[in-house]
């Protein structure tokens, strides 16, 4: 059917929201039992599929199918614990719910009513069965995410069901471009992919442009290791992000948009695919919307891994198929953009938040966040943290807040050392900064940036040298070369990386270290370029100590360098059988069975071959250690200067 | 790539049954017949819309497994694109390969998180292991090493992803038992042909 007006919209709302209202927590005697099987990337590689199937298939076979239905959704963000499954009504949260598991999770839960207390979600070994009671979720504010894990993502009916599109048909019928843009600016909307410019300038700057055709641009080219905000709002809420688009061109007179999104993410390709065809097949896309003059189509655009196409001139130039490489602004894609023409480009996270600001308004959305900076931000957290996912906070949460209450804390008990953020264009956040209140301004200040969000944890085994060498190895490798400072630079910095971390640094390197990474910053043509120093600044900034036990005592304090390491047997746990002889290719280990063994750290390789063998996990990696000498064999052990070694 | 597979089954019941000529074409000749037959289509399909060259780009190397000079060349007469451009676009992007893959693709995942949880140790295990270089191929044809940035199950760090199939917090050992599994189902094919 082809929707005309609101009253259309609402009759396909009657029919979904039923369903969507049981999964809200009502009761309202629907008679049916809903099985929400999270369909996100991270819960899907995790054999959530075949977990879908299989309950799909056990239902069949137990003649279940009238009264239990199986739905995919998206990411529930508690991405460390999938595959998850909800169950309505009652709310029911299973986590790490294996294809073996579908037999009991059938015959207990929806055949005899009982709650299988073993897929439950362990907190310190007290089970619990309500996602409002684990700490994951408490401090959390679902804005942008609201219908990930509610609504099933390939059905726009249920999207209607959520009051989708009711704000677009409004807007077409009833308001002008002029209202709409000075809502979107009132709200106090940043764009989220990284800079934080505000959304509703951007809008204006468009409208302002007197030349036809004009062009709507998703950024969805989320380059970023460790970051998967973006592709999990287009895999389970893509129509929010397509009603935006529509929005946006109405606001700005355009009639084509395009989502440029990663080729490398199957499963949002896809979401997308099934979501622009059926907003075309309900007359939300394509001629005469709402029986209006105004038409407006997406089209899908595929990135082919280039992270410098997250930059936007690069990344309109990729849209056209040709090689992302960026340009200098003026002009800006808002004068000439897509086939020179006018161009609107936003983040998908961006997109996201408008439907939610127009149905509640900009009072209400203003009402989140910061003096500055207004709402809320999905974050992917990662890294050495209890609990990796997806999470949204309002602006100005603090960073302790994030990754010990919803985080947990750090994996293993061990020492907190830094949150990194915003990507290879981020920094690295030390201790101290743990109760600051995050939003725009107060990153930038402490040498990090917003970013998408990505926000990757590291403890006390992460040397921050390296780190920066990683994110410098990244970055080289993506500067598409336009540039001299970017393309030239970022490689002899990571050269100096490179002679630091295997312990050929000259206190000299600091010094050069600083001076060319604020010559790239300030020279660089694109946004890649200038931020590509951050992670050396920032680590320079908070974790100079490091760099210079690098340096000055050849230590790597984490004991990650590979060249600066050293491996030990610990003379306790030896039990001197001599397999690590035989596994040594490089002779390095001395001794003979029945008494101690030894590894002379001039031979070793540092292969690890050795630790493998050891029946005993004698042998350690660690840091280099002073020699100790055991005073009761009169053994040296640990590495230790010449005149030890000479003891060998 | 299930095409790939199935032509080249196709082939090998020639060879056997010694049918080897088909409509007075060789087999081979055919195979590639085909292929450029379907990425004609596609290009008819799609070289209407400007902007769609990655798309096609892709497309062909579904169909031929890599883009080699001729597919390149090709595709830009069929466009009406200068070689050049098509070049600079197929080199521009690390989703292009010019050079044939092995037949498992084992990406291993160099994101941020799965750095930080050991990718590094798993990436110097595959190396020494199957004795090439990241964005090698074994002399064999069976495998190559690939690093991929970051695939965003994140949750699961670190990861390796052979063939589309992810296998999550994976160790050293790990790697070694998937390849071994792999080379295992590769040479059970061999027997039944």
């Amino acid at each position: 059917m082809k929707v005309k007006n609101i009253d259309d919209l609402r009759e396909i709302k009657e029919i979904f929201y039923p369903l969507v209202k049981q999964r809200l927590g009502h009761r309202n005697g629907l008679g049916l039992t809903q099985v929400m099987v999270c369909s996100g990337t991270a819960c899907s590689s995790a054999e959530s599929q075949d977990l879908r199937i299989a309950l799909e298939r056990e239902l069949d076979r137990r003649g279940l199918n009238d009264s239990v239905r199986v739905f995919k959704t998206g990411c529930f963000g508690f991405c460390q614990h999938g595959p998850i499954v909800m169950v309505h009504p009652g709310e029911i949260f299973y986590c790490k719910v294996k294809p073996e598991d579908v037999k009991e999770l059938v015959e207990t839960h929806l055949m005899g009513g009982r709650v299988v207390e073993r897929l439950l979600y362990q907190d310190h070994g007290q089970a619990v069965s309500n996602i409002e009671d684990i700490n994951f979720f408490k401090a959390q504010k679902r804005i942008v995410l609201r219908n990930c894990g509610v609504i099933n993502p390939e059905e726009i009916g249920e999207y209607i069901a959520r009051d989708g599109y009711f704000a677009l048909a409004d807007i077409i019928l009833n308001k002008k471009p002029a209202e709409i843009i000075d809502l979107i600016s009132k709200s106090g909307l940043r764009g989220r992919g990284g800079a934080g410019f505000p959304a509703g300038r951007k809008w204006e700057l468009t409208a302002a442009q007197d030349v036809s055709p004009k062009y709507v641009l998703c950024n969805a080219d989320e380059g970023d290791p460790g970051a998967f905000m973006d592709r999990s709002i287009l895999e389970g809420d893509p129509h929010s992000v397509l009603e935006a688009m529509i929005v946006a061109g109405y606001c700005i007179g355009a009639g084509q948009g395009y989502v440029y999104v990663r080729a490398e993410y199957p499963i949002a390709v896809e979401r997308l695919e099934i979501a622009i065809n059926q907003a075309r097949e309900y007359g939300l896309l394509g001629k005469n919307l709402f029986g209006s003059s105004f038409d407006f189509d997406i089209g899908l655009r595929f990135g082919a891994g280039a992270f410098v196409c997250g930059e936007e001139t690069a990344l309109i130039h990729s849209v056209m198929g040709q090689r992302g490489e960026p340009r200098p602004r003026p002009p800006y894609p808002a004068q000439e953009g897509l086939w020179g023409k006018p161009t609107l480009i936003n983040n998908v996270e961006t997109y996201a938040n408008i439907p939610v600001i127009l149905r509640e308004g900009w009072e209400w959305y203003s009402g989140y966040g910061t003096a500055s900076s207004k709402g809320s931000k999905v974050f992917s957290l990662a890294g050495k943290i209890n609990n990796t996912g997806l999470i949204e906070v309002p602006m100005g949460t603090t960073l302790r807040t994030i990754v010990f209450d919803i985080g947990g804390g750090i994996t293993g008990g061990k020492k907190f050392k830094a949150v990194q953020t915003g990507g290879p264009s981020g920094g690295c956040i030390p201790d101290k900064y743990l109760d600051l209140p995050i939003d725009y301004e107060t990153l930038k200040e402490i040498g990090s940036m917003m970013g998408s969000g990505g926000m990757i944890v590291m403890d006390e085994d992460n040397c921050m040298v390296d780190i920066a060498r990683f994110y410098l190895e990244f970055t080289q490798d993506e500067s598409c070369g336009r540039c001299t400072p970017c393309r030239v630079g970022t490689k002899r910095l990571l050269e100096i990386l490179k002679r630091i971390t295997e312990g050929r640094g000259e206190i000299e390197d600091l010094e050069l270290l600083e001076e060319l990474a604020y010559d790239i910053r300030d020279a660089s043509l694109c946004g890649l370029g200038q931020t590509a120093p951050n992670p050396v600044i920032s680590t320079l900034r908070y974790f100079k100590d490091e760099y210079l036990a690098h340096i000055k005592e050849k230590n790597c304090p984490a004991g990650v360098c590979k060249e600066l390491l050293h491996y030990t047997i610990d003379e306790a746990k030896c039990a001197a059988c001599g397999l690590c002889v035989k596994a040594c290719a490089a002779g390095a280990i001395t001794g003979e069975k029945g008494k101690i063994y030894r590894i002379d750290p001039d031979k070793c390789i540092k292969c690890a071959a050795c630790v493998l063998k050891c029946p005993k996990n004698a042998i350690s990696k660690g840091a280099r250690r002073e020699a100790i000498k055991l005073e009761n064999t009169g053994i040296h052990t640990g590495p230790g200067g010449q005149e030890e070694r000479a003891a060998l | 790539m299930a095409q790939d597979t199935h032509l080249e089954k196709e082939l090998k019941e020639h060879e056997v049954s010694g049918t080897f000529v088909y409509d007075g074409i060789p087999g081979e000749e055919r195979i590639k017949k085909q292929k450029y037959g379907e990425l004609d289509r596609f290009i008819s399909l799609y070289s209407k819309e400007p902007g769609q060259m990655i798309r096609i780009l892709q497309k062909a190397q579904d169909i031929f497994g890599y883009l080699p000079e001729e597919v390149q060349a090709y595709i830009a007469e069929k466009t009406e694109t200068p070689v050049s451009e098509v070049n600079g676009v197929v080199t521009f992007y690390s989703l292009f390969a010019t050079e044939p893959r092995g037949k498992h693709t084992l990406n291993l995942c160099m994101g941020t998180a799965c750095y930080i949880k050991g990718a590094q140790e798993l990436m110097d295990t595959l190396k020494e292991h199957l004795k090439i270089d990241s964005g090698e191929t074994t002399a064999d044809h069976l495998f190559t090493i690939k690093s991929t940035r970051c695939i965003g199950a994140c949750g699961l760090a670190p990861i390796l992803v052979v063939n589309g199939d992810v296998h999550g917090n994976a160790s050293p050992g790990d790697i070694i038992k998937i390849i071994k599994k792999y080379r295992k189902g590769e040479e059970v094919e061999s027997k039944k042909h």
